[in-house]
């Protein structure tokens, strides 16, 4: 029953997973493209394809001015998501899936690396959800679908923690969870707010698009 | 090319802790014995070692005085190790593939008395023997 | 067919003397993973046990299983086994061919019924009436529901008895099924592997005949006491998974360094066996040891499990065509979809009334 079972999510289940992904993931963003943007009929001042680069970049690094008032939910977010790519891109592992299915690979980190950014990926998380909880304005704020992109996140990074170190369940258990866990995630983020995964480069480049035509550099 | 330009790398695999748990079990039962006289048995081969590690065993406990070797449906190999009462016994069967290894903690290893049923029977063979030669 | 005697008086006959007897009890507590010292027990209730009938059948199988039995010609310790048992019935090995060799085989099933072993090798095929096997001119499926019907217990060694093995891999063009596919009403122990290490078989039988009952199962039947673990579990090369040092093709510096053979398609975490530790060949080694991944051969369904190439994070269908096909589908429907939308926006922004200033003057 236990091989059939990882036999199903290693084959077709991750067929499903991928389908639904890719579709999901294409059609949103090519959707969001395809609507366009208003015509500007003034003259440029800038350059749109500078701006818009130029803000792709430096969005990607914490700006103190802009978050002054979120650094704990900035800072952890940061935690999670640096430990979270760490984990997922460079462990021997996952490299080896991702040569299989694309036929690309690239040097592993060491073991403890990725230990290390896995932990932190899991304490971000959990205090991320915390904070959620006590802060009076992102409780107020916070809707179902936040709760279940943080769990459909959170489970691939436990279950893989306890598949490497082999905790709590035998191993062809966990795999085949971990393996559950991360094809639930694909199902379900192109319908959620996960899809940011894309479309936050899409709207930093029309963040300093728009601005770079008017001659301002964000 | 011939088996002999296949290279041969002898590497020494880092050691995974066993033999130091395996040489404080072996104090703790020698222990017991000299107390008590109660003798023990270490199945060697439910143990995980790596090739280096047995080797090391066994160059650790050394050979001691005695050395027995049985003829019974292939050999078995006893020694005393370097510490007496510790012995070590291993079983081949007849194409010399090794069935049992243990550490034994005792006077004598039990496979070496003579067991009553064979003394029995030995001992109908040599009346026997002396009835026809009257 | 007279009574079976006593072991200990068998051994007496072939001149086999009690202290060898007693090294073949202590070789059996090893391949049964007990005391050591209860090598002495086992020798007493040995010695005391009547020899029980066995009737071997061999099914769909290659006859791997068999061949992994008896590897010797001579006397060996794990062929006294079956001096130890009465083997009344095994078409490989027996003397007896043709119609003398079935009757004998229906005379001991008739003279022990309900107390005999019955040891059943290879799968069962069943699509069409189960003509894909037949022995005598009877279908496999019908001699084993006759023979299951007085066995005391039955023993399914090798992967194809007990899971359907290589037969049952897709497509299974003979619909060939496990033992316990079909025995629902008996005691079924399943010794898997392709094939099974011998200790294990024999192993069994000893514990059997030492203790009357069957060792400690698993939720796939196998004996706990040899597939309770799996092979990562027990593997000498494990601190190199751990610190992630793996070997990348075979022969590389990595493997000549003895480095973990995860990425080389070894399927050790997800396989229960006794590889790691009984090994293979009398305590020689096994593959990983001697250089390739495990197989995962004493697992159900491992013929479809992928190559054995394939690292166990690949996956087993192909994905890439999949993800291909769905990236077209998603930007075809995205530029449809699209360009409605982009229509009506259009049409919302030619139907648009514009401001006049009489709007503004309020009439």
């Amino acid at each position: 029953m236990e091989q059939e079972l990882l036999l199903w999510v290693r084959g077709t289940g991750l067929q499903i997973a991928a389908a639904v992904f890719v579709f999901g993931m294409v059609y949103r963003m090519l959707h969001l493209l395809m609507l366009g943007r208003k015509m500007s009929l003034a003259v440029p001042r800038g350059s749109e394809w500078s701006g818009g680069l130029r803000t792709m970049w430096k969005r990607s690094f914490v700006s103190t001015k802009l978050s002054a008032r979120g650094n704990f939910t900035v800072i952890a977010g940061f935690i999670f998501h640096i430990g979270f790519f760490i984990t997922l891109f460079f462990l021997s592992q996952h490299i080896e899936l991702f040569r299989a299915v694309l036929g690309l690979h690239w040097p592993a980190m060491p073991r403890g690396v990725i230990d290390i950014a896995a932990v932190l990926a899991i304490g971000a998380m959990v205090a991320l959800l915390v904070h959620r909880f006590v802060d009076p304005v992102k409780r107020m704020l916070s809707d179902f679908q936040d709760y279940l992109t943080w769990t459909l996140s959170f489970l691939p990074l436990l279950t893989g923690f306890m598949l490497l170190r082999e905790i709590g369940f035998e191993y062809i258990t966990l795999l085949t969870l971990h393996i559950a866990s991360v094809e639930l995630l694909l199902v379900v983020a192109p319908f959620t707010k996960l899809a940011h995964m894309f479309s936050t480069f899409i709207s930093r480049w029309y963040n300093g698009a728009v601005n770079g035509f008017k001659g301002i550099n964000i | 090319m011939s088996l002999d330009d296949i290279s041969i790398k002898v590497t020494d695999l880092h050691s995974i802790g066993s033999i130091d748990a395996l040489l404080n079990e072996i104090a703790t039962r020698l222990a017991r014995f000299v107390a008590t006289g109660e003798s023990a048995m270490i199945d060697l081969k439910s143990l995980p070692f790596s090739p280096s590690e047995y080797e090391a065993l066994r160059t650790t406990l050394g050979r001691g005085e005695v050395t027995a070797r049985l003829e019974t449906i292939g050999d078995s190999e006893l020694y005393e190790t370097h510490y007496p009462g510790v012995w070590w016994v291993t079983h081949y069967n007849v194409e010399g593939d090794v069935v049992a290894e243990l550490i034994e903690i005792s006077a004598v290893p039990a496979i070496l008395h003579s067991q009553p049923e064979d003394v029995h029977d030995g001992l109908e063979r040599l009346k026997n023997m002396l009835e026809q030669a009257k | 067919m007279t009574e079976h005697e006593t072991l200990a008086q068998r051994l007496q006959q072939q001149g086999i003397s009690r202290r060898s007897f007693l090294k073949f009890c202590a070789a059996m507590a090893t391949m049964m993973a007990l005391p050591p010292g209860s090598a002495s027990a086992i020798a007493a209730t040995l010695a005391k046990v009547k020899r029980p009938s066995v009737i071997w059948l061999s099914f769909q199988e290659c006859t791997g299983c068999t061949e992994s039995l008896t590897r010797s010609h001579s006397p060996t310790l794990e062929s006294m086994i079956f001096d130890m048992v009465s083997l009344d019935y095994h078409h490989t090995l027996q003397a007896a061919s043709g119609f003398a060799a079935e009757q004998s085989r229906e005379d001991a099933m008739k003279e022990f019924h309900g107390k005999y072993l019955l040891l059943v090798d290879g799968s069962i095929p069943i699509k069409d009436g189960g003509v894909y096997s037949t022995i005598a001119g009877r279908t496999n499926l019908d001699m084993l529901l006759e023979a299951a019907e007085g066995a005391a217990a039955i023993v399914a060694v090798g992967s194809c008895a007990a899971f359907g093995g290589l037969p049952n891999a897709q497509p299974n063009p003979t619909g060939a099924v496990a033992v316990s596919d079909i025995i629902k009403d008996k005691p079924i122990i399943n010794i898997s592997g392709c094939p099974p290490i011998p200790a294990v078989i024999t192993g069994v039988l000893a514990h059997y005949l030492t203790f009357g009952a069957l060792p400690a199962l698993d939720d796939q039947g196998r004996p706990k006491a040899f597939y309770g673990e799996t092979i990562h579990d027990r593997c000498y090369r494990r601190p190199f998974y751990d610190q992630g040092k793996f070997a990348k093709t075979f022969d590389d510096e990595g493997a000549r360094n003895g480095w973990c053979l995860y990425e080389l398609g070894c399927k050790g975490p997800t396989t229960h066996n006794a590889c790691a530790t009984t090994k293979w060949n009398g305590g020689t080694s096994f593959p990983i040891e001697s250089g390739h991944g495990c197989i995962g051969c004493s697992e159900p369904k491992f013929w479809d499990a992928g190559s054995f190439y394939a690292p166990l994070p690949a996956p087993t269908a192909d994905v890439s065509t999949v993800a291909k096909a769905a990236a077209v589908v998603g930007a075809v429907a995205a530029v449809t979809v699209g360009a409605i939308d982009r229509g009506k926006k259009t049409q919302a922004q030619k139907s648009r009334e514009k401001l006049t200033v009489d709007d503004l003057k309020g009439e």
